[in-house]
């Protein structure tokens, strides 16, 4: 007896995507399903699907980027969107135009994604009250950077099959860190263990509220992790002297060929780019055989182009009800 | 035990009840030696058709079309005597209802699955059911993001009436004639454990 499959089928329904804070294991799982699905179209001759075909994308950044600004924007541009490039300085901002009055003029053009990376926490949350737009989080403040805490846990699950039972350290300045934070949300919650290790000038406040554990040496927790994330040194977040010297914080706190023998053998090196070569890591590392830092990037394409492809396909299904 | 004995007979009375409920809203239109003998027709034709010295491949359609795919390139690979490679192919970014407001439930993308070049071959795509050929023509755009196939011929197990494209298969098993509302269901061993084509 054939009866009618009526199978939940799990339902993507948010057409922004802020955080991952607030995301269910369920849904983080669900992004990096479709995202593998996105993986081949970068691969084979014509680089380019039409499912955004029509939509206008804009990368709406008041701070610097790489990576995240051309991985978003090739993103958009493999899905067949328009993409409009607006930077701060060579905008209106620099005369004054509030971030809200310019959403709603770059709005007024009819855009139908914003792609926002701001240096205030909650700006992104902020616009999607007050726009129509989707909106997602390509980093605010030190708060959340969505994108990339997906890519760091689509690049461990591609490679480790899952991230259940695994131990993995964040090193480094965790308290200026929005990768931290969101690589911290999306591990826990697919059933990591994370570390945070770091110098106690680094460390977030209240670091024990969080679903992590806290080190202060990175020689204790090195051979007992499975994947070792050092980010960066954001010099020009740092305020005071949070350490010594930078010989003396690479000396305890970076990640060099001689603590690497004590890694075990399959340890997953990454890094959200850019690298202080030298200081939070040696060359010889981030260029050697357990580093993915390269992976990373060639994921976040993936990852990005599925979050763009499922906020626009929860906008659609709005304008169905 | 008078009470088991009662209870065994609602039982009967209710799985009577329930089959003649779903023959009265389900109608079987091929069983799974039906099936069977669609499948050798369509290899026999496409054998008949294609000179055995090109390069065939076959792409199936997620979902039922990939299962099909594989029957009918094991089915070719053995009467040719050599490989026909078969794959998989997900044409949810290619769908013309995406953003328009009478699509259907929300669409899982999930991978495609061609392990081969399709450049210079002749590539049978398959499907289950082909009713208003808008995924036959979302499939065809999907192959030559590919490649550039050498032809594509269109293979399909039950060939509805309700064609909203100019489109139509070359190797057409079973033909239905099946009211527009209704849902012609395809059922596989491999995915629904069961080799059935039943209208609902």
């Amino acid at each position: 007896m054939a009866l009618k499959r009526k199978s939940k089928q799990f339902k993507w329904h948010r057409k922004h995507l802020l955080g991952l804070r607030e995301l269910s294991a369920e849904e983080i799982t669900y992004i990096l399903d479709t995202a593998k699905g996105f993986e081949q179209i970068s691969t084979r001759s014509v680089k380019k699907a039409p499912p955004l075909r029509g939509k206008v994308v804009v990368n709406l950044f008041f701070e610097d980027s790489t990576r995240t600004r051309n991985s978003f924007a090739l993103a958009a541009n493999r899905l067949s969107a328009d993409i409009i490039e607006f930077t701060k300085k060579t905008s209106s901002v620099s005369k004054g135009e509030t971030l809200l009055d310019t959403a709603r003029n770059l709005e007024a053009m009819g855009i139908d994604i914003v792609v926002i990376r701001h240096n205030a926490g909650g700006a992104p949350k902020f616009l999607s009250r007050n726009i129509n737009a989707c909106v997602v989080n390509a980093g605010d403040g030190f708060c959340e950077h969505p994108t990339q805490g997906l890519l760091d846990v689509y690049t461990i699950r591609k490679i480790k099959g899952t991230l259940e039972g695994l131990k993995i350290a964040i090193v480094g300045d965790i308290a200026h860190s929005r990768v931290a934070r969101s690589d911290m949300w999306a591990m826990t919650k697919l059933g990591a263990e994370v570390i945070f290790v770091g110098p106690p000038t680094l460390m977030p406040t209240q670091a024990d509220r969080l679903p992590v554990k806290v080190s202060y040496s990175l020689d204790e927790v090195i051979e007992k992790v499975d994947v070792i994330n050092m980010l960066r040194i954001q010099f020009e977040r740092l305020g005071g002297n949070p350490f010594p010297s930078i010989r003396e914080y690479s000396h305890y706190f970076g990640l060099t060929v001689e603590r690497m023998k004590k890694a075990k053998p399959y340890i997953l090196v990454m890094h959200p780019g850019p690298i202080n070569r030298g200081l939070e890591m040696e060359s010889e590392v981030a260029d050697g055989r357990n580093s993915v830092i390269l992976e990373q990037v060639t994921n976040g394409l993936a990852v990005r182009m599925a979050v763009l492809f499922l906020v626009n396909q929860a906008a659609a299904e709005r304008l169905k009800a | 035990m008078p009470l088991l004995v009662v209870v065994a007979i609602l039982d009967v009375i209710f799985r009577l009840f329930f089959n003649w409920w779903f023959a009265a809203i389900m109608k079987i239109i091929l069983d799974s030696g039906q099936i069977e003998q669609v499948l050798k027709d369509l290899t026999g034709r496409i054998l008949s058709e294609i000179p055995a010295e090109m390069d065939i491949a076959v792409i199936g359609i997620r979902s039922r079309g990939e299962v099909l795919a594989q029957r009918l390139s094991g089915q070719l690979s053995q009467k040719l005597g050599k490989d026909v490679p078969c794959g998989t192919l997900d044409i949810t970014l290619y769908r013309d209802d995406l953003n328009s407001p009478q699509g259907t439930a929300q669409p899982l993308v999930r991978t495609t699955e061609i392990g081969f070049d399709i450049d210079d071959k002749i590539i049978i795509l398959i499907d289950d059911v082909l009713y208003t050929g808008r995924s036959a023509r979302a499939a065809m755009d999907a192959l030559i993001d590919l490649g550039r196939p050498k032809a594509i011929r269109l293979a399909v197990l039950v060939d509805r009436i309700g064609r909203e494209l100019p489109i139509q298969a070359d190797y057409a098993g079973y033909k239905a004639d099946a009211a527009p509302g209704k849902l012609v269901q395809v059922n596989l061993v491999e995915s629904d454990g069961k080799d059935q084509v039943v209208i609902e």
